[in-house]
């Protein structure tokens, strides 16, 4: 389901947007209609939707119209012209009091710079949105109580938000958008004044909050990293336009542009990049109603390798044999694989992260399972040489050789 | 043209005007003026009434709570030294007028400085008025004040509201702009109404400057109503009037002293109000 729907946003900042605006769909740049107009385009006929439920990440860097575009959302900057689509209600042709109620209802904010209110208690922040509806005082602090533990911040609630740290204070924050429990969650570039440690356990808990919550959320960031991590989707911008959209793995595999290139060559590919991505076909495999002991030490010595995978109905694996157990079962005479089979321990799923792979490879060298989470076939192999290999890969198609 | 003979009649235009506003509205402003010295003589023939210690005691208490320990002893030791002098009479009376006129300039100055940061139109309309009212020597605000409110202290007053007003209105005005862009952001955000947004986030915020504004109000106001015992209000300023025209200097720094130490209370205390105000 669509909950919200952007089509063809402009926003022109400048007394005369008209003419801009006639440039801008004759498509004529943002450098180019500054200098000719005098107006600064902020958001250039950008045009997107986000699905009930999902995180969709808006990235830019400053300047390219990325608060601009969420401050659109809710009318916190009146678009020049599009549309914007909330539950289906055209939300740019709201009165002033339809818009107030729309944004106690819908929609939860979270600033980069926290913005709480200092003459406030921690609870009393956190109450804000339910104190100017009316809500009376004992629902509206049991609210915040909830919305106050849901962000692990029980027991601070009557400190001020100066006594907190940076990271405890944007709890605050989050917790003053959920405890409206609105539809749609506007984090704008909310974890960018954290340091990089706490970042990332907001990130991971605004994560893990977001597996109970199910908010429709629209994240800022100029950090591609925090983008890849935790946006179902995400809309490239720059200039003010949108330069491309699509899962992480769709921009950083295929990059639509120069500019995107550029944008993801900096990334930390082992977070992003999957097993599936890196690794190799599954052959040579030993075949549990097939093969024998001796097939099994010969095809490994063709192979030049100590281990085997075993395949059994379907290519679902079933194990490993090394040559030195099929060595000794050839000895004893023994003709099927049955008695040697080991547990394959190594094994991942398709959509594993290369980040998490890395150790298991260790310190042995032995190759790791790729293997189909629904049926257990397998998919493919990852040796060391092949997980390098693929970064590489991906480092060289990214530098735009 | 002969330019000097000619000069353009802008004291006679304007004496003409307040002849006129003054002629029309008489009735309104002798209304004003009865009813405004009533209720100033009967506050302070209440006031006098009192013993004094009694009043002294009450006042430092009040300083202690509302400042701290050592406002309260000074207040208490400041009072007990102008009723030694037997000023404490025309002291009540300076303290009468001082918080009359600071309670008119605050209720007319406060909401004037929410309007001129709200609109920018009537800042800019506001702001040279209030350079003008500034600047203009405070004498001056004495002479028409006689035909509209007649000698004594409504004139004085009035005076002294037009004279200490502007610090109100300017800090207001400033307290509110300076509330961070952001805040006023999230309180838009979450669908505050624009007067949900002036006093659950803005005033609230602004309250230590507009406190300040008002100190300087009070401070204005205090010295004010000294200079406005030329038209008949009493107290301490007319005491050091009426040493002045004896050239008693001791008489003279008696009475300085005097306002000198209700200063110092009432911007202690207002202080401590402000900054606590945070």
């Amino acid at each position: 389901m669509e909950k919200i729907v952007v089509q063809n946003l402009v926003k022109i900042f400048g007394d005369k947007p008209e003419k801009a605006l006639r440039l801008l769909r004759q498509g004529q740049g943002k450098n180019a209609i500054l200098a000719e107009t005098g107006q600064a385009v902020g958001v250039a006929d950008v045009s997107f939707s986000v699905t009930a439920g999902e995180i969709m990440v808006i990235m830019g860097l400053s300047g390219s119209g990325k608060s601009t575009l969420v401050r659109c959302i809710n009318r916190l900057i009146e678009p020049t012209s599009g549309h914007i689509l909330i539950d289906g209600t055209d939300i740019t042709t709201l009165s002033r009091e339809e818009l107030t109620r729309l944004r106690r209802t819908k929609f939860g904010m979270v600033f980069q710079g926290f913005a709480l209110f200092p003459h406030r208690s921690v609870v009393q922040n956190v109450e804000f949105g339910l104190d100017i509806q009316g809500i009376p005082p004992k629902e509206r602090r049991d609210r915040a109580m909830a919305a106050l533990s849901q962000v692990g911040l029980t027991g601070w609630e009557e400190r001020r938000p100066e006594a907190l740290s940076g990271g405890m204070q944007q709890r605050v924050g989050l917790a003053r958008a959920l405890a409206l429990d609105p539809d749609i969650l506007l984090m704008d570039e909310a974890f960018s004044a954290l340091d990089p440690l706490i970042r990332r356990d907001m990130q991971d808990e605004l994560l893990s909050l977001q597996d109970t919550v199910k908010k429709t959320i629209l994240f800022i960031t100029h950090d591609l990293d925090e983008a890849v991590k935790i946006g179902d989707h995400i809309v490239l911008m720059k200039d003010g336009a949108l330069i491309q959209s699509g899962t992480a793995e769709d921009i950083l595999t295929n990059p639509a542009s120069r500019y995107v290139e550029r944008f993801v060559e900096d990334v930390d590919f082992t977070k992003i990049l999957t097993a599936r991505s890196v690794m190799l076909p599954p052959s040579p495999t030993a075949l549990i109603h097939h093969d024998g002991p001796r097939l099994a030490l010969h095809k490994m010595a063709e192979e030049g390798i100590s281990r085997l995978f075993v395949l059994g109905q379907s290519r679902s694996l079933e194990g490993v044999v090394t040559a030195e157990d099929a060595a000794r079962a050839a000895e004893h005479g023994d003709r099927t694989l049955q008695g040697i089979i080991r547990p394959a321990d190594k094994r991942v799923s398709a959509e594993t992260s290369i980040q998490d792979i890395v150790p298991l490879l260790g310190s042995d060298k032995e190759p790791v399972a790729v293997v189909d989470d629904k049926n257990g076939r397998l998919l493919g192999i990852i040796v060391q040489g092949s997980l390098l290999a693929g970064l590489a890969d991906k480092g060289r198609t990214n530098n735009g050789f | 043209m002969d330019f000097e003979q000619f000069r353009i009649p802008l004291g006679s235009s304007l004496e003409a005007l307040i002849n006129i506003l003054s002629d029309h509205l008489a009735p309104l402003t002798k209304a004003i003026s009865a009813v405004l010295e009533t209720a100033i003589d009967a506050i302070d023939s209440g006031l006098m009434h009192l013993p004094p210690w009694a009043l002294i005691l009450a006042l430092g208490l009040a300083a202690w709570r509302l400042g701290s320990r050592r406002i309260g002893l000074f207040t208490v030791l400041g009072l007990g030294l102008i009723w030694n002098l037997g000023l404490w009479d025309p002291t009540i009376a300076t303290i009468t007028l001082v918080l009359f006129a600071t309670a008119i300039a605050t209720c007319l100055g406060v909401p004037l400085g929410i309007l001129a940061a709200m609109h920018k139109g009537w800042a800019r309309l506001i702001m040279p008025v209030l350079d003008f009212m500034q600047t203009m020597p405070a004498f001056v605000y004495l002479i028409p004040a006689i035909p509209f409110f007649g000698l004594g202290p409504v004139s004085a007053i009035f005076s002294t509201v037009i004279f200490a007003m502007p610090p109100s209105i300017r800090l207001t005005c400033l307290g509110i702009r300076q509330v961070p862009a952001p805040l006023i952001e999230a309180a838009d955000a979450f669908g505050a109404t624009r007067s949900q947004r002036l006093f659950k986030v803005e005033l609230p915020l602004a309250m230590p400057t507009i406190m300040a504004g008002i100190n300087q109000t009070i401070m204005l106001s205090l010295s004010m109503v000294v200079i406005a015992a030329m038209i008949g209000a009493k107290g301490l300023g007319g005491e050091v009037w009426k040493a002045i025209q004896r050239l008693e200097p001791g008489l003279g720094f008696e009475a300085g002293l005097g306002v000198v130490i209700v200063a110092v209370i009432l911007d202690r205390i207002t202080q401590k109000i402000g900054a606590r105000s945070v």
